[in-house]
Parts: structure tokens; sequence; C-alpha cells
């Protein structure tokens, strides 16, 4: 049964309305994570001013689910009017933040705008480890004390694990530690390259055994059986569908006003400051291109067994050099649930 | 006889989108889909306009029903989003909430 949620997904795409939209309100940060993919110096971010500006274009545009993200945003001294303009113009507001500066009051006053839910990033159960990813003494404390005020409030927190090498195996305990406090959990295995294009990032990333332990471990998958088992070739419904909901009902906006199709998809498609929101969503040549493709269209997914089934991210492909390639990272995933090569692996390994 | 009022609660988010509007209950992330008449409603439900008057101007004016009938519907269709949350009902005005 398709679900109120999915149905809206599905008509906001059809209808080209951007439904979600992220925004990051800086990329300051008092952490310094060793993945990060931002380049922290303040370039000019948007004046409050804009941003209420923004939020109204959006408010018309149909905007209904903001992400408020980083950065860290609650370094900006308007973060609360920001956040206060967004409630009063109707949007669902979500929060990504490492919490270092949420105490009691802040939360209470987060609780009294009805955010959705507040994501925080947790890297390790131990505070040697995690204090060592964010470069931060103290910041695991200070987080989980964040996550305890938020929850206290009645607020729904959701603990965000990156996996890497540095925190390999301490994912579970991490997510027992979520259950404890009366958090969500959740765990992205995938390194993002810097915004510049340095690569170099991926190399903290997890692979092999460790991924496909990870991949495989039924208390993060549910059904591993139905998971892991060999896919079935694409169909029509398949071939047919939209790639991702970036650029379709969904896009990023990044402090200095830029708008990607995602956050980890960095395609310019034009800047907010220069132009109205509405028209760039509408008539951006670059976000048309990203619009017009379907799963038949990617020349070597297309042809892929797991095509289906995976969770193959254009943002990824596109900073390998082609929106409409196959994602290394993924390729990598879906072989490893599976045992089964993808068809860029085969390709390669016939290349050979 | 007298008045009800309806306000749309601060713990919802909301979206028109064509004729419909997508409302959010936050406490449960519950999402409801008002068809073009609760839409209508809801967008006029600022605590101060008493129901009976936002039926006559909005929904009896443009929507070609009796007043009446219109007026019991409408009854029935805030006494269930009170009931779901996303909407305060009162016999009372209830301080305005900006749109
Ligand atoms: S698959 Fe990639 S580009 Fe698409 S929404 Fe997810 S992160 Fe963004
Ligand atoms: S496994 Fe690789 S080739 Fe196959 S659909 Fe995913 S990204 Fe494309």
């Amino acid at each position: 049964m398709i679900s109120l949620a999915e149905e809206l997904n599905a008509k906001a795409a059809d209808a080209g309305i951007p439904l979600a939209v992220h925004l990051d309100l800086t990329w300051r940060c008092n952490e310094r994570c060793v993945h990060c993919y931002l380049d922290h110096d303040d370039q000019g971010e948007m004046t409050l001013a804009e941003i209420r500006r923004l939020l109204e274009e959006l408010a018309a545009a149909g905007v209904f689910h903001l992400t408020l993200s980083g950065g860290e945003p609650l370094l900006r001294k308007d973060f609360f009017a920001i956040v206060g303009r967004a409630r009063e113009l109707g949007f669902n507001v979500k929060l990504k933040t490492n919490g270092i500066l949420i105490r009691s009051p802040e939360a209470a006053r987060l609780r009294a705008l009805a955010l959705d839910s507040i994501q925080i990033s947790i890297y390790s159960h131990r505070p040697e480890i995690h204090d060592a990813i964010t470069r931060v003494n103290g910041s695991l404390a200070r987080s989980l004390a964040a996550a305890r005020f938020l929850i206290a409030q009645g607020l729904r927190v959701k603990l965000a694990h990156v996996l890497m090498r540095q925190n390999r195996g301490d994912y579970p305990e991490v997510q027992a530690l979520a259950r404890d406090i009366g958090a969500g959990f959740v765990l992205d295995p995938t390194i993002t390259p810097h915004l510049n294009g340095d690569r170099s990032l991926l190399a903290l990333g997890v692979a092999g055994e460790d991924l496909r332990r990870v991949l495989k471990d039924p208390e993060l998958i549910g059904n591993a059986g139905e998971f892991c088992s060999p896919p079935a070739p694409p169909d029509d419904a398949v071939l047919d569908a939209r790639p991702c909901s970036a650029g379709h009902s969904a896009c990023y906006i990044s402090p200095y006003g830029d708008l990607y199709p995602c956050v980890q998809f960095p395609l310019a498609c034009g800047n907010v400051r220069k132009q109205p929101f509405q028209e760039i969503w509408r008539d951006s040549a670059p976000l048309q291109e990203v619009r017009a493709v379907r799963i038949r269209d990617l020349p070597v997914c297309s042809t892929c067994v797991h095509a289906g089934s995976c969770t193959r991210c254009p943002g990824l492909a596109f900073m390998e050099g082609n929106f409409r390639g196959p994602s290394a990272a993924d390729c990598e995933k879906s072989y490893l649930r599976t045992g089964i090569l993808s068809a860029a692996m085969r390709r390669a390994a016939d290349h050979r | 006889m007298k008045d009800t009022y309806i306000r749309r609660s601060a713990d919802t988010a909301a979206r028109r989108i064509g004729d419909e509007t997508m409302v959010l209950a936050v406490a449960d992330s519950t999402l409801f889909s008002l068809n073009e008449t609760a839409s209508v409603l809801w967008e006029a439900a600022d605590g101060t306009t008493p129901l009976r008057t936002i039926v006559e101007n909005q929904i009896v004016a443009g929507f070609a029903v009796d007043s009446e009938t219109a007026y019991r519907d409408a009854l029935e269709l805030v006494a269930e989003l009170g009931r779901r949350g996303i909407l305060e009902v009162a016999d009372q005005p209830l301080e305005e909430r900006p749109k």
C-alpha cells in the first residue's frame, strides 16, 4: 500500500513542486570533523533579510519540508529568528546539528517552535574516538547532553552515525545508546568527496568485509534474506522511475545562495541571490537536464541487475564525472549485499 | 446559538498544494490531506472569526451549497480535525495566530 507521504512525493515530482529543500545556514562550524566535505571559512553568507525573503519564495513555490543544516546552524546569531520565520510560514522544519550549542534553554525554544526532528551526529560511544573525529575535546559529552535536553522536551531526536575506519565496529554501541536515551538511529556508510572535488576523504570510508558486515546486519536492515537476495531484473516500472528526488521534488541551497539538486550533488543550477528561487527551479537548464532522466536513460545502470534495488546516488556519480553514470560506492554496496557483480564491475572486468 | 471558533494548532506544518492542503501533526508525524473545502476552513482558522461566518463567507458563497448543510458538515469536519489534534476548537474566541 502506498502511504500518503509517498503519494505526496510522487504528486510533487509529477507537478514539479519542490517539496523538500535542504538549506545550509552556514558552513562555519565549531567542530572540525576529519571527513567533512565543506570549506568552513565564511565567504559572505546570506543575511537574515535575504533568508527571510528566500523562505517566503520557498513557501510560495510549495516547499513543505525544510531541513536546516550547515556547518553548525546554531552558530548563526539569528538562528532562532530564522527558525521562527520558517515555522510561521508553515514549513515542517528538521534540524541537523552537532548539538554543542544546545542546552536546556535552547531545547525549550526549539520545542516551542515545534520542530519535526533534530539529527545529531554521534561518531562513537567512546569519547576518545568521537572527539578525535570532531577534533573537539568534550564534544561527545556535549552532543549527548544536547540529545537528552531535546528528548526531555519531547522532541524527536535521531543520532546519525557516519561509518569510518576510525569508528568501525562502534555502531552497535551507538545504536544501543540511541535506544537507551529514547532517540532514533541512522547509519550512513558513505563518505562524500570534498565539495572542491578533492576525493582524498574517501580513504576514510570502510570497505570490503567491514562494509559487508554492516550491509548484512539484521539489526540495521530488517529482513536480511530479502535485502541480500539476488535482485530481480529491472522491469518497466523500475526503468521508468526517477533516479531519486534530487532536482525532481527536492533541492539544496548553500549559505551563499547557490542551488544544487542535492547537498550531495553539487551541480551549479543558479543562485537565489541573483534570481528568484522559482525561476531557477523552473527554468535552470542543468535542473531540467537532471529532471529529464529516468533509470532507462542511464547507459550502464539501466543494464544492471541491481537497478531496482541499488541505492545509486546520481550526486556521487556526478562527482565521479557523469551523473548518468554508475556510482562506485553504490556498485560496491550492491555487490557486497548480494555477491553479484554490478554492470559497471562486469564492464571493468571485461576491459581488463 | 453559541458560536464555534477554530484555530490551527501550533504543532502543525502545512502547505497548500493545488486544491489540497497537506497538514503534518508534528508530534507524531501524521500527515493529513485536506480537500478543497477543508482547506478553506483551515486557512480561515484564525481563532477569532466565528465558524458560521467562515462558512457563510467562504463556503456557501464559493461552493454553491445551502447554509445549514454547509454548517453541519463544517461542524463535523472541525470536530474530526480537533480530535486529530491539528485544529483547536472552542466556543470562545482564541488568540489570533498569524498565517
Ligand atoms: S541519492 Fe544522492 S543525489 Fe539523490 S537524494 Fe540521495 S544523496 Fe541526494
Ligand atoms: S550497482 Fe552500480 S551499475 Fe548497478 S545500478 Fe547500482 S550504481 Fe549502477
